[in-house]
């Protein structure tokens, strides 16, 4: 693991090393293919503008109807009443993602500092092959698993159908476990060795060299993971629409249907048109933003920590 | 005494914390195996579902789940790889790589529901594919980019530079070199990527429901539409008919998904152990 962060942070390994001398057929046929590659590359930025293009395109609309106000801050989402305020949608969002981290973050945080510091390597090799499997079980899987099992669980504790934000927050926390887990960990071991044997060569326990002194060196890397784990909660959609109850009202209690973002967007495109339709596209654009926006901030932190470290 | 037993609580935490997360992939795992495991029969996987309540088969949503995964790879994989190569051999720090790693980690984090509106207002609606593969496909891809991208700049990065300094020594080209050099050493790591980037496929929904359509139908060509086995367990749970058909299908969902990852661990074990 760390001998491939060695090779990530290098230099090209081709620097100056490149033939000096050659004939024009083959300068060219190089250039070509490096210029070649260059635009793959550039497919990446090409899809993001593409993306923001055309969902944006589709969204711009609800600046005049029903107007970038009544949009943003109204409190009622109906398509019968033409009502399209997304209040209560983020609201749902917002409860969903903390419930999410609340319950997710510390689960993910311990089993990176498990394996990291705690597990043999024979544990190791059982539990971090569960955390990679954990990524790869599909959303519909989650929420279907959600839906038949812990939903008549909730409904006993809450008193009512199940569905709600309760029951989308846990299923939520197992499914932004692995992002946070896997990143955790990888802070965890990019603090230098030295700093563990000094801690422990001062007397102190396990414990207090992992509280103490490993957490605040990862600080940075825990926090970035987290908010990874953020987006992934505030984007997931099909889990969360199989038990959310997609009701667009406020926060009521844990048992009662909330939606979310992502969630009106399924419940609403199949039918959809005209403003109603716009709307979405619109909810889309927030989307984007957001999980743009805590990618950049993710960055900006790791930048920040690289200069001052 | 204070410090003592601290430690051992808090080691006991954690203990808890690993195995925990063990034990919701194995509940997730073997309740969908004890449910599922009574569906699974020839007539189940191979035939077309009929009826109201869906009864019979799930043929034509596994065929439509593999043809769009196999087609959005290889769309996807020449791009990603080059993109990788030029960014792990040819890139030079600047405002320009960073824009595209700005790009890809953006890419990489869009919640699938928009890319599936992306795809429905791009391929389906603006480019006139209708719901079809096809346009589930090229919307995947958009999906799967930054992701078989990542895996093969570190599939290459992780390819020893004496190596390429002994092709560059007997006077290769840099083309030369990538293409015959650094490219064979790394693509049993590049595969491990490209199998784990189909196993996301395979499982994802809010992208193909708004491409591929929802249509039970056994799509032959790319401009076919069609319904995944993830959009078919969606609409059986969400409707509540025939959950039998929901727990079959899940299980046959996990199935897939668990060998394409099981086989990447296996490859990249296998892979370990030759270079020693």
């Amino acid at each position: 693991m760390t001998e491939q962060r060695e090779h990530v942070e290098a230099a090209p390994p081709h620097m100056g090393s490149v033939l000096k001398m050659m004939s024009r057929a083959t300068y060219f046929r190089e250039a070509a293919l490096r210029n070649l590659f260059l635009l793959c590359a550039v497919a990446a930025v090409a899809g993001v503008a593409l993306i923001f293009v055309f969902v944006g395109v589709r969204g711009w609309p609800v600046v005049q109807d029903p107007g970038l106000a009544a949009f943003l801050f109204g409190s009622e989402w109906s398509a019968t009443n033409d009502a399209f305020g997304i209040l209560p949608l983020v609201t749902g969002t917002l409860v969903v993602t903390i419930g999410a981290l609340l319950l997710g973050a510390p689960l993910a945080i311990g089993t990176a500092v498990f394996l990291s510091e705690i597990a043999s390597p024979r544990m190791r090799s059982i539990v971090r092959p569960a955390v990679e499997m954990l990524a790869g079980v599909p959303s519909v899987v989650f929420g279907f698993f959600g839906l038949v099992i812990l939903r008549p669980v909730v409904a006993a504790l809450t008193g009512g159908m199940g569905f709600g934000p309760l029951t989308a927050s846990v299923i939520l926390a197992v499914m932004i476990v692995p992002t946070i887990s896997t990143l955790t960990e990888d802070a965890l071991r990019s603090v230098a060795p030295g700093i563990r044997h000094a801690s422990y060569a001062m007397g102190a326990t396990t414990w207090q060299t992992i509280y103490k002194v490993l957490l605040p060196a990862a600080k940075i890397g825990i926090i970035d993971a987290t908010i990874l784990g953020m987006g992934r909660a505030i984007g997931e959609t099909m889990a969360v629409v199989m038990v959310a109850g997609n009701a667009p009202q406020f926060f009521a209690g844990l048992g009662e249907p909330i939606v979310t973002l992502t969630s009106q967007i399924v419940i609403d495109m199949s039918y959809a048109s005209g403003t109603h339709r716009t709307a979405l596209f619109g909810l889309a654009i927030i989307l984007f933003l957001i999980s743009m926006g805590l990618v950049a901030l993710v960055r900006t932190l790791s930048r920040h920590a690289e200069r001052q470290g | 005494m204070g410090k003592r037993w601290a430690n051992r609580i808090a080691i006991g935490t954690l203990w808890f914390c690993g195995l925990t997360t063990v034990a919701i992939l194995g509940a997730v795992i073997v309740y969908v195996f004890v449910r599922g495991i009574g569906q699974i029969t020839p007539e189940f996987i191979f035939t077309k579902p009929h009826g109201v309540n869906a009864e019979g088969g799930i043929g034509p949503t596994i065929i439509a789940t593999l043809y769009v995964t196999g087609l959005s790879m290889l769309i996807v994989t020449p791009i990603a790889v080059l993109a990788a190569v030029y960014l792990a051999e040819y890139a030079v720090q600047g405002r320009l790589v960073n824009a595209i790693r700005f790009a890809a980690d953006t890419l990489a984090s869009v919640p699938s529901i928009v890319m599936g509106l992306f795809g429905f207002a791009f391929f389906v609606e603006s480019m006139g594919l209708g719901f079809s593969v096809l346009s589930g496909a090229l919307a995947l891809a958009f999906l799967m980019l930054p992701i078989v991208m990542r895996a093969t700049e570190e599939a290459i990065r992780s390819v020893p530079r004496y190596i390429r300094w002994g092709s560059y020594g007997l006077g290769a080209s840099q083309w030369q070199t990538v293409s015959r050099i650094v490219l064979p050493a790394a693509s049993p790591r590049i595969l491990t990527g490209l199998i784990l980037a189909m196993g996301r496929a395979v499982g994802e929904t809010a992208v193909v429901i708004f491409t591929m359509g929802q249509a039970i139908y056994l799509p032959l060509l790319p401009t076919d539409p069609g319904r995944s086995m993830t959009v078919h367990l969606y609409m059986l749970a969400m409707e509540g008919i025939n959950m039998e058909a929901a727990y079959g299908t899940a299980l046959l969902l996990m199935a897939m998904v668990l060998s394409f990852n099981l086989s990447a661990r296996w490859l990249s074990n296998k892979n370990r152990r030759l270079q020693g």
